[in-house]
C-alpha cells in the first residue's frame, strides 16, 4: 500500500513523460485523462482499506533515510484522518479538469495538460507530505504550473493576475520558510544526537514543547503564509484577479485544491504545533474570518462578472473554514474539514458551469444573460443544484459545514462571544441572497438577448464531468458521517493532545522571565515562584 | 620526491596551464580552431576529474606551505573546472556565430581557469596575488575580445580600471598585513594576529579588493556594464568561475586568516549582504536588457552568499561552497540560453521585449530558460532552493534570524524579475516572425545536462552537502588548534 500511495502522487509524472514522448495534440489529451482516471482508481483503495479507528496514526507511511547528516530531513509520505478526504478530493478533481478542458483549450496542448498533472502531482505531495521541508517544497512546487496556467491560457489580463498571484504567494511562504527552519533547528535539539528535524509526528507530539516567545513569532510566521493562500481577508486580494482570469480548469483546481493548502496548513501545522499562540490569536483570526465572510458576501453582490462573482463567494466560504478551525473544538474544526470538501465540490462545480456557458457565448457578465434556463433545461438543473449546495440548503453538503461550524464556534470556549455566530450566520444569508439573485437574473426572466435562443445544452462529457460532483453534494448532505468518520478520531486526539500541550507550556511559563507583552498576551503569572518550585 | 608530491597536488592546474600553452603554439602556426577546443575540453575535463577525487582525498599543503591541497580547495578547484568547462563547451557555437571564435579566446581561458586554481588553492597572500592577477589580466582580454564594438571596449576598459583599482587595494593591505604580522601565510598571520591598528587597515583593504573582485554593494558599479558589453559566453564564464573562484578564496580569508575577535568583521560582513541583497534586486527589477538583469541578479547573489559567510561557522560556510556550485549551475545556464538568443539576432536581442513569443517557437530553449530562472529565483525542486534554504539555516542557526527575514523578503522581490523573461516568452503573442537556426547538438546537450543538474542537485543534494560539511567540519578543527 505504501507502494500504491508513492505510484499514485507521481503517475501524473509518467504522463507528462508520455506526452512529451508522443507530442501529438490527439494523444495529449487521452493520456492526461488515462493518467489522472488511474490515479484516481488506485487512490480508492487507499480510501477503502483506511482504518478509521486509528485515524490518528498515519497509514500507508514511506520513510526515507535522512537526507543529510546530523538532519532529520526526509522524505515522509503518507496518509491520515486529516489529509485523506482532501487527498481524495484532489485526485478526483484530476479527471474532471483534464475533461473540462477538453474543447475549450486549444493552443499548446502539450504544455497546459503538462501544467494540469504536474499540479495534481503537487497538490498530491502537500497534502500527503509529513516532513515539513516535503511539505514546503510541494507547497511551493504547485505555484509554478499555476503561474502558467493563468499566463499563458488566461484572459485578458493574465499577466498581471499571474504575477500578483506568483509574488504574492511566494512572500508569505519566504517568511514561513524562515519559521519553518527555526522551529527545526528549535526541535532538533531536544533529540539526542540531532541538530534539526521537520518530522511532523515528533513536532506535533507532547514530546516537543515551544517557548511562549519564540511560539508567537513562529505562528506568526506560519499563518501569514497560509492566511494569503487560503486567503483570509484582508491578504485576499490576489484571488479575484487570479480567479477570473484563469482558464476554468485552472479556477477549479485553484478553488478546489490550492485554497485548501492554506487552511489545511493552519490546523497540520499551527494548531498541534503552536497550540498557545493558536489559542492566543484565535479571536483576532476569528474576527478577520468573520469579516472575510460579510465582506466578500458583499461584494460578491454587487459583481457583474459570474465568475468574479463565484471568487468573492470563496472568500466567504472559506472565512467560515477558518472560523471553524480557530474555534478549537472537535464539532467545528470536523465542520471546518468537510466544508473543506464541501467547498471543492460546489465551488469547483460553480466554476466549472461557469466555464461551460462561457465556451458558447464568450462572456461572463450578468447582464449578456436572462432567461436561458428555458434554453438549457440540463444546464439550469446542473446549475441549481451547485447554487443551492453553495449557499448551505439542507439535504446538500454546504449545510453540514456550515452547521457543524456555527454549532462548534457556539459552544467553543475560545471564542466566548456569541457575535462571532450571529455574523457568521448573517454570512450565510447573504449567500443565498446573492447566489440565488444571481442566479435568477441569469436564468429566468424573458430572454434578453436574441442569440442566446440558439444556445446548446450540455452535452454528454459536459454531464458526465458535474454528475460525479452532483452526487458527492449530495451523499454529503445526506450521510455525512460517511466522510466526517474518516476524521473523527483524529480531530478528537488532536485537539485533546493540542490542549494539554497548551496547558503544560503555560504552566512552565510560570516564574519565568517574559517580556511584558507576552506574559500579557499568555496571561502567564511571572511571579508565581511557588508554581516553578512545585515544578522543579 | 618531494617535488613530485607537490606537482601532484597542483595537477589540475598544470594540466590546464600546460594546455593553454600549447593552443597559443597550435594557434600561431595553423589556424585549426577544432583542435584548440578540444584540447581545451579534454584538459578541463581531465582537471576536473582530478579534483573531483581530490575532493574525497587528504587534506595538506605543498610548494612549501604555498598551496593547500583536497577538501575546500579540491571542491574550488572543482566548482571551477566545472564552470570553466561548460563556459568552453557553449562558446564555441555562439563565438563561430559572432565571427570571433579565435584561438586566443581558448587558450586565454584556459591561462585565466589556471588562475583561478591558484586563488582557491593559495594559502598565502603571495599566492593569492598571483592567482588573481593571472585571472583578471586574461578576463580583461577577453572582455574586449569583440574589438569593433564601442559597449565591448568600454566594458573591456572599465573593468581593467577598476579591476586594476581593487588590485592596488588588495596589495597595499597585503603589504600592510606583513608589515603588521610579518608573515604572508594565512595562518601565521591569523597566529600573529592582534586588534591593533595596522592589522585591522591591512585586513580591510585587502578585504575591499575582494568586495570589487566579487561585487558587492558599494562596490559593484563595474558589473552591469562589463556583463552587458562582454561577449555572453565570456559574461558567464566571468559570472561564474571566476566570481566563485573570488568568493572561494575570500572565504579562506575569512575562515583562516582573520581571527574573529580582532574587530566587528561579522558586522560589516553582515552590512554588505543587507545593501547587496536589497540593491541588487531592486536594481534588477527595473531592468530591460536581460544581461543586465542578470548581472545585478548576480550581485543579489552575492548578498545571499554573503548572509553565509556572516554566519561564519562551519554550516555557514559549507552552504556558501554549496550554493557556489548550484550558481554556477544555473547561471551558465541562463546565460547560455540568452547567448543563443542572441546569436540569431545580433547583440540588441539581449532586451527582454525581443523575447515575446519565443517559449512557443523554441520549446526547448524555452523550458531551459525556466528551469535555471525558477532555480536562480529559489523554487523548490531545483538547486537554487537548496543553496538558498542551506544559507537560511546557517543563518539562523547561527542567530541571524533578522538577516534570514531580509534575505527572504529580498529573494521574493527577485521572484518577480525572473519570471519576468517568462512572461515575455510565455505569456505574450509575437508581434513579428523571426527566423531561427537551431542550435548545434553540443550546445544543447550541454544546456540540457545543466538543467537536470539543477534537477538533480536539488533532489539530491544530500551526498554533496555531507562531503562539505564534513571535510569542512575537519579543516575547522585544524583551524581552531592553529590558534
Amino acid at each position: 500500500m505504501e507502494l500504491l500511495l508513492n505510484l499514485v502522487i507521481y503517475l501524473p509524472l509518467l504522463g507528462i513523460a508520455g506526452i512529451l514522448a508522443l507530442r501529438n495534440d490527439k494523444a495529449t489529451k487521452w493520456i492526461s485523462l488515462i493518467a489522472t482516471s488511474a490515479t484516481f482508481l488506485l487512490s480508492l483503495p487507499l480510501l477503502f482499506s483506511f482504518d478509521i479507528a486509528n485515524s490518528g496514526t498515519v497509514q500507508y507511511l514511506t520513510e526515507g533515510s535522512n537526507i543529510m547528516a546530523g538532519f532529520d530531513i526526509k522524505y515522509l509520505i503518507g496518509l491520515d484522518g486529516l489529509s485523506l478526504l482532501l487527498f481524495m478530493l484532489t485526485t478526483l478533481m484530476g479527471p474532471i479538469v483534464i475533461l473540462s478542458s477538453w474543447d475549450s483549450i486549444k493552443e499548446h496542448l502539450a504544455g497546459y495538460y503538462s501544467m494540469l498533472l504536474l499540479l495534481q502531482t503537487a497538490s498530491m505531495g502537500v497534502f500527503a507530505s509529513l516532513d515539513l521541508i516535503v511539505f514546503y517544497v510541494f507547497f511551493e512546487l504547485s505555484l509554478i504550473p499555476m503561474y502558467f496556467l493563468i499566463g499563458i491560457w488566461g484572459g485578458k489580463n493574465r499577466i498581471h493576475a499571474t504575477v500578483k498571484f506568483f509574488v504574492y504567494t511566494l512572500v508569505g511562504s519566504l517568511i514561513m520558510l524562515v519559521g519553518l527552519i527555526y522551529t527545526g533547528y528549535d526541535a532538533g535539539a531536544a533529540i539526542e544526537g540531532y541538530k534539526f528535524t521537520t518530522d511532523w509526528r515528533f513536532l506535533s507530539g507532547s514530546g516537543y514543547q515551544i517557548g511562549l516567545v519564540e511560539q508567537t513569532y513562529l505562528f506568526l510566521s506560519f499563518a501569514l503564509a497560509f492566511c494569503i493562500k487560503v486567503p483570509l481577508f484582508p491578504f485576499h486580494t490576489w484571488l479575484p484577479y487570479a480567479h477570473t482570469e484563469a482558464p476554468t480548469a485552472g479556477s477549479v483546481v485553484l478553488a478546489a485544491i490550492m485554497l485548501k493548502m492554506g487552511t489545511y496548513g493552519l490546523l497540520r501545522i499551527c494548531l498541534p504545533l503552536f497550540p498557545n499562540a493558536f489559542v492566543e490569536f484565535a479571536p483576532y483570526l476569528a474576527t478577520l474570518a468573520v469579516i472575510g465572510i460579510i465582506y466578500g458576501a458583499l461584494v460578491a453582490m454587487v459583481q457583474k462578472d459570474v465568475k468574479k462573482l463565484v471568487a468573492y463567494s470563496s472568500v466567504s466560504h472559506l472565512g467560515f473554514v477558518v472560523l471553524g478551525l480557530f474555534a478549537f473544538n472537535t464539532i467545528a474544526v470536523q465542520g471546518a474539514l468537510i466544508q473543506m470538501i464541501n467547498h471543492g465540490l460546489s465551488t469547483g462545480a460553480l466554476f466549472l458551469i461557469v466555464g461551460m456557458i462561457y465556451d458558447r457565448t464568450h462572456t461572463r457578465e450578468i447582464e449578456d444573460y436572462g432567461g436561458i434556463a428555458k434554453v438549457v433545461p440540463v444546464f439550469a438543473v446542473m446549475f441549481m443544484i451547485a447554487t443551492l449546495a453553495s449557499i448551505g440548503l439542507p439535504g446538500l453538503n454546504g449545510f453540514i459545514g456550515e452547521f457543524l461550524i456555527l454549532n462548534g464556534t457556539f459552544s467553543s470556549e475560545v471564542l466566548p462571544q456569541n457575535a462571532f455566530v450571529v455574523f457568521a450566520a448573517l454570512g450565510v444569508i447573504l449567500a443565498a441572497v446573492y447566489m440565488l439573485w444571481m442566479y435568477q437574473r441569469v436564468m429566468f426572466g424573458p430572454i434578453k438577448h436574441e442569440k442566446n435562443k440558439k444556445l446548446v445544452d450540455l452535452n454528454a462529457r459536459e454531464i458526465g464531468l458535474l454528475v460525479p460532483l452532483v452526487i458527492f453534494m449530495v451523499w454529503i448532505g445526506i450521510r455525512p458521517t460517511d466522510f466526517t468518520q474518516y476524521s473523527e478520531v483524529q480531530v478528537q486526539e488532536l485537539l485533546e493532545s493540542s490542549n494539554e500541550k497548551r496547558l503544560a507550556i503555560q504552566k512552565s511559563a510560570n516564574g519565568n522571565e517574559l517580556p511584558q507583552w507576552a506574559s500579557d498576551l499568555y496571561d502567564v503569572d511571572v511571579t508565581d515562584e511557588l508554581a516553578s518550585k512545585i515544578e522543579n | 620526491m618531494d617535488y613530485l608530491h607537490d606537482l601532484n597536488a597542483f595537477l589540475p592546474g598544470i594540466i590546464v596551464a600546460l594546455a593553454g600553452l600549447v593552443a597559443i603554439i597550435i594557434d600561431s602556426y595553423k589556424d585549426d580552431h577544432g583542435s584548440i577546443f578540444g584540447l581545451t575540453v579534454f584538459s578541463l575535463l581531465a582537471g576536473l576529474v582530478l579534483s573531483v577525487v581530490d575532493m574525497f582525498g587528504p587534506v595538506g599543503e605543498a610548494f612549501s606551505g604555498m598551496i593547500t591541497y583536497g577538501g575546500v580547495s579540491a571542491f574550488g578547484n572543482s566548482v571551477v573546472l566545472f564552470g570553466s568547462l561548460f563556459c568552453v563547451l557553449i562558446s564555441r557555437e555562439y563565438l563561430r556565430a559572432i565571427d570571433h571564435e579565435y584561438g586566443e579566446v581558448y587558450s586565454l581561458m584556459l591561462i585565466a581557469t589556471t588562475g583561478m586554481l591558484g586563488l582557491v588553492s593559495a594559502n598565502n597572500l603571495v599566492m593569492i596575488f598571483i592567482g588573481i592577477e593571472t585571472m583578471s589580466i586574461c578576463l580583461y582580454i577577453l572582455a574586449g575580445i569583440v574589438k569593433g564594438q564601442k559597449i565591448g571596449a568600454e566594458a573591456a576598459l572599465k573593468y581593467f580600471l577598476l579591476g586594476a583599482f581593487a588590485t592596488g587595494f588588495l596589495l597595499y593591505g597585503m603589504a600592510l598585513l606583513y608589515g603588521a604580522t610579518g608573515s604572508l601565510y594565512l595562518t601565521e598571520i591569523a597566529g600573529a594576529a592582534s586588534s591593533n591598528l595596522l592589522f585591522i587597515a591591512g585586513a580591510a583593504l585587502l578585504l575591499i579588493g575582494f568586495f570589487f573582485k566579487v561585487s558587492v554593494v558599494p562596490f559593484h558599479m563595474w558589473t552591469p556594464d562589463v556583463y552587458q558589453g562582454t561577449p555572453t559566453t565570456i559574461t558567464a564564464y566571468m559570472a561564474t568561475a571566476s566570481k566563485s573562484a573570488a568568493f572561494v578564496a575570500l572565504l579562506v580569508v575569512l575562515s583562516k586568516m582573520i581571527p574573529a575577535e580582532t574587530a566587528n568583521w561579522a558586522g560589516v560582513i553582515e552590512v554588505i549582504a543587507i545593501l547587496t541583497m536589497v540593491l541588487g534586486n531592486l536594481i534588477a527589477i527595473v531592468q530591460d536588457n536581460i544581461k543586465r538583469m542578470l548581472a545585478y541578479s548576480s550581485i543579489a547573489h552575492a548578498g545571499y552568499l554573503f548572509v553565509g559567510l556572516a554566519a561564519g561557522t562551519p554550516e555557514g560556510y559549507s552552504a556558501v561552497l554549496f550554493y557556489l556550485f548550484a550558481y554556477t549551475i544555473m547561471n551558465i545556464g541562463a546565460f547560455g540560453v540568452v547567448a543563443y538568443y542572441e546569436r540569431q539576432q545580433g547583440l540588441d536581442f539581449t532586451d527582454v521585449n525581443n523575447y515575446v513569443g519565443l517559449g512557443f517557437k523554441k520549446p526547448l530553449m524555452g523550458v531551459l530558460l525556466s528551469f535555471f530562472l525558477f532555480s536562480l529565483a529559489g523554487i523548490p525542486p531545483f538547486v537554487g532552493f537548496i543553496g538558498k534554504y542551506l544559507i537560511f539555516a546557517a543563518a539562523i542557526d547561527a542567530g541571524y534570524v533578522a538577516l534570514a527575514i531580509i534575505l527572504a523578503l529580498a529573494s521574493a522581490a527577485s521572484v518577480y524579475y525572473y519570471l519576468r523573461p517568462m512572461v515575455y516568452m510565455y505569456f505574450r503573442d509575437p508581434h513579428k516572425d523571426v527566423p531561427f537556426v537551431r542550435s548545434g547538438m553540443l550546445f544543447r546537450s550541454t544546456l540540457v545536462i545543466l538543467a537536470a543538474l539543477t534537477l538533480y542537485f536539488g533532489i539530491a543534494f544530500g551526498d554533496l552537502h555531507n562531503l562539505l560539511s564534513s571535510y569542512y567540519s575537519a579543516d575547522w578543527v585544524t583551524h581552531l588548534m592553529g590558534h
